[in-house]
């Protein structure tokens, strides 16, 4: 907001002296708290934050018996005692006016948005009625549950007791999968999460499209700043001058979906001079030689054209990043899913960190560790005599976890095997998944849909059922076992009671599977009892958990110089440069550049991305962060500004190559993006009926995404293949 | 006498509104206001762009205009530190305070009174950082003791380079850019 003054945006985006207190006060006047407990003073609760997955050690402040803020658990390794904005102002979570108040049922047809509000007793025998219905007629597997976080851990253990192996999460084929499958490739290990980058200690930092700073893994930011501060080279590939850009010594301002020819430009640079690591590429290299050679034709003269990169900015930015190996850290990224061949560039830019040694290395990628915590020792689990059902004949070969958008695919098909329930967790998969439509298309084939949330998301429009969760602030959720660069084990427990009548997760899942004679799989009476037996199991303290919050583990060696044995669980054993695997299965064994095609005449190429105050479409009507940024806005170029006679801060409405029209949207008229494409933040632009306060505020990315290239190493969704115009919008 | 100050390191903040989200809940700001906010301010034309990076608020002026145009003698200098506060109840809501300023730093509360940043005096007097700086997962905030001259903020104040906004108003500002 430059070129507007503060105070003037606060008044034309509509917040007047009137407007409620972020507070409790406002809220109670407004009925929406009950009156508080008759407690005096201030107390503090340490648990984690569940605002994003990053599950940072939190600690909670009560006063006179409201929750008043939230601040980091120095503790903590993943937070050492600072939260992200978001996990700030995660306490409008528990104050929000709109969240999720009591189950709910449709009364007509799906997609209505009209309840009636039931006990839980109605709700679960409902629900445990249609699912031994669609049991008997379809078998156990036609239940898919998407869940998203720690939070679904035992609604997974429930759906799995019934017989299903159909559970997913769209961070395998809408997020990080593409990056995770090329990493595997490659080294035989995933990246994971939290990352196992050692950005703190990168002496030269190679960002490609990862926008930290904005997106607000706290960890990662904190050790981004730390590097920043410690003077390492940073070096930034966006179409768009990120905030990160801002920090890089060299910022390449790259044509969107050219990537892969720039990795292999600064590959043919580090290869011919001889630049690589050359004793690490030797001990621990396979089928270097005939990788090397592929690399031959892909000079930065080569590059030029297709990325827009000067020549000797390539040389210069890959003589720089050898010059630091093996503390050079080439980030793997998160959200990878962008073109459709998003695996091969992964493994380009696995293969670009095998060079420089930095896998295994400080300044690198450590190993990560945990602590031994046994889990419960239920019954078995009965087995799929089906198996799952998204990825039918191993279509995506490298597929290692469960594709949503192939459930969904099975949904809409029914084959191999039709698809009847679904139950959706903490996931709003009408902003998540691509093409919405299909998702919509999909649920009418279905005999139930659950959804358990905190708010009346748009994916909790059209369920059966509507569950609502407890915030984190008032749940216990699963023990997080974290693998990271220290061992430690994390609590997330009750801050303050559910206001109305939200319960845990662990509860719900536990009351359903009782209703569906599962009970014997949920043989402990609380979560604190489950608790008890999982830490005696580890020789821990229950007590001292619940007290502190976290439990830090003896540090171990996270380097190969630390003592780490390397070890690569390929087939070959080594780092795979040419990949036999992707060879058998008929894909080129050595990364490839295809040419992207060009944007239609007259529109832009829409991209995506995060704010550092908002968690996917989860937090929008959450008062405190909505309040930093209650609307997206759609980043245009000065240039294309003026061609369009758009002038900043105006409305308008984008129109996609399918004729999709958002919601308005505010023009920022900026230097910092190319001509060629446009950028909106995810998340905004909701249209649920129960969510009055975000509803109508900014466009929707997942809205105009109705086009989308699949994966074909791994089923990942590739977004970044939408194009927009301007259109017309009301003040 | 102390003479508190910031030191905002531009080189490591990723504007990510932390300040702004703590003071939010730390001070109960209500919703629709700040006392703190992040400016970004880039230069140039694609691709060849500088961008700086700030969290502003009040600085606290050694010479505050806000306090001498005070007909009602709310705006005044706290004893300790020379922290620039508003009486709530001595003030009418005149908004004078709000012209004054060169850094658009006040707002009149709901309640009515003239409101903004605090340094966390409250904080402060209990031996903590501001909840901006103590919340700030980048450590770009440094707050301290202009008269100690062993204090983080003036010996860090002392050896980089850094910048006020708005000289040209003479206010005399007490918050610094490191860049």
């Amino acid at each position: 907001m430059n070129a507007l003054s503060r105070r003037k945006f606060l008044k034309i985006t509509g917040f007047t002296a009137g407007a409620a207190a972020a507070g409790t006060a406002a809220l109670r006047a407004t009925g929406v708290l009950q009156p508080p407990a008759p407690e005096r003073g201030t107390r503090t609760v340490p648990t984690s934050c569940d605002i994003c997955f990053w599950k940072c050690g939190a600690i909670a402040h009560v006063r006179d018996g409201e929750l008043w803020k939230i601040e980091g658990n120095p503790l903590d390794p993943l937070s050492e005692g600072r939260l992200c904005p978001r996990g700030t102002g995660g306490i409008g979570a528990h104050f929000d006016p709109d969240r999720l108040r009591s189950p709910l049922m449709r009364k007509h047809l799906r997609g209505e948005e009209e309840w009636v509000e039931v006990t839980w007793d109605e709700a679960f025998d409902f629900i445990a009625k249609k699912m031994t219905a669609i049991k008997e007629q379809h078998g156990p597997e036609a239940v898919a549950l998407f869940s998203h976080g720690i939070g679904g851990n035992f609604l997974k253990h429930m759906i799995k007791a019934y017989g299903s192996p159909n559970i997913t999460a769209p961070s395998f084929a809408q997020c990080r999968g593409p990056r995770d499958v090329g990493f595997r490739l490659t080294f035989g290990e995933d990246v994971s999460s939290p990352e196992r980058t050692d950005i703190r200690n990168a002496r030269c930092l190679v960002l490609i499209g990862s926008h930290l700073g904005e997106n607000m893994h706290n960890t990662q930011v904190q050790e981004f700043a730390d590097a920043v501060g410690n003077g390492a080279t940073v070096i930034v590939a966006d179409p768009r001058f990120s905030i990160a850009a801002s920090k890089a010594k060299y910022y390449l301002p790259v044509k969107p979906g050219t990537d892969i020819a720039l990795l292999l430009a600064w590959m043919h640079v580090i290869v011919t001079e001889g630049l690589y690591d050359k004793e690490y590429v030797a001990a621990h290299g396979f089928g270097f030689e005939q990788f090397a050679a592929s690399l031959a034709p892909f000079t930065p003269a080569w590059a030029y054209p297709e990325t827009g990169i000067e020549p000797s900015v390539i040389e210069a930015t890959a003589r720089e990043m050898a010059a630091h190996k093996p503390s050079t850290l080439v980030h793997p990224g998160r959200h990878a899913t962008w073109y459709g061949d998003d695996a091969q560039r992964s493994r380009a830019i696995a293969l670009l960190n095998a060079l420089l040694g930095s896998w295994g290395r400080k300044g690198g990628f450590y190993t990560p560790v945990s602590m031994d915590v046994p889990g419960y020792p239920y019954p078995e689990y009965p087995k799929s005599e089906r198996g799952k059902v998204d990825n039918p004949g191993h279509k995506y070969p490298f597929a290692h976890e469960t594709i949503t958008t192939g459930i969904r695919e099975a949904t809409l098909t029914g084959q191999p095997y039709p698809v009847k329930g679904w139950w959706v967790y903490a996931t709003n998969l009408i902003h998540a998944l691509p093409n919405e439509a299909e998702t919509i298309k999909a649920i009418q084939n279905l005999d139930l849909m659950v959804v358990v949330d905190v708010i009346p998301s748009e994916i909790a429009g059209w369920a059966d059922v509507v569950l609502p969760e407890s915030v984190y602030l008032e749940r216990h959720d699963d023990l997080n076992v974290e693998w990271f660069r220290e061992p430690f084990i994390a609590l997330r427990q009750p801050v303050v009671p559910s206001p109305h009548e939200q319960k845990p997760n662990w509860w719900i899942a536990k009351s359903m599977a009782e209703r569906l004679g599962l009970g014997a799989y949920f043989p402990w009476k609380d979560i604190e009892e489950y608790f008890q037996h999982r830490l005696t199991a580890a020789g821990l303290s229950y007590e001292r958990l619940k007290k502190d919050g976290i439990i830090r583990g003896v540090k171990q060696p996270v380097y190969f110089a630390e003592g780490v044995t390397p070890t690569f669980p390929t087939p070959s054993g080594k780092i795979e440069f040419m990949s036999p695997q992707l060879q058998q299965a008929g894909f080129d064994p050595v990364p490839v550049y295809h040419r992207p095609p060009p944007a239609p005449p007259g529109s832009y190429r829409l991209l995506f991305g995060r704010s550092p105050v908002h968690s996917f479409s989860r937090t929008q009507s959450n008062r405190i962060l909505s309040d930093m940024m209650p609307e997206n806005e759609v980043w245009v170029n000065t240039d294309i500004a003026r061609r369009h006679g758009l002038t900043h801060g105006q409305y308008v409405r984008l129109k996609n190559q399918d004729g999709v029209v958002s919601n308005r949207v505010r023009v920022k008229v900026t230097e910092r993006i190319r001509p060629e494409c446009v950028y909106i933040v995810h998340g905004f632009g909701h249209t649920a009926r129960g969510l009055h306060h975000a509803a109508g505020k900014g466009a929707s990315d997942a809205q105009l995404i109705t086009r989308y290239a699949t994966d074909p190493l791994m089923g990942g969704t590739a977004m970044n293949m939408n194009f927009v115009t301007f259109e017309p919008a009301e003040a | 006498m102390a003479r508190y100050a910031m030191a905002i390191d531009t080189v490591r903040c990723v504007g990510c509104m932390d300040c702004v989200a703590a003071c939010k809940t730390e001070n109960g700001v209500p919703e629709g206001y700040d006392r703190d906010w992040i400016t970004y301010e880039s230069t140039g034309q694609f691709p060849t762009l500088h961008m700086e990076i700030r969290s502003e608020r009040c600085n606290h002026c050694d010479d505050p205009p806000c306090v001498g145009c005070c007909p009602c003698g709310a705006s005044h200098i706290h004893e300790r530190g020379g922290v620039v506060l508003v009486h709530h109840d001595k003030c009418s809501g005149c908004k004078a305070c709000i012209a004054a300023c060169p850094y658009d730093a006040r707002f009149i509360h709901p309640d009515g009174y003239a409101d903004k940043c605090t340094f966390c005096i409250h904080r402060v007097e209990a031996g903590k950082d501001p909840a901006c700086v103590a919340v700030c997962p980048t450590h770009c905030m440094h707050f301290g003791d202009l008269e100690d001259p062993h204090s983080e903020v003036s010996r860090i104040l002392a050896s980089r380079n850094s910048h006020a906004l708005v000289p040209a108003a003479g206010t005399k500002p007490q918050i610094f850019y490191l860049r």
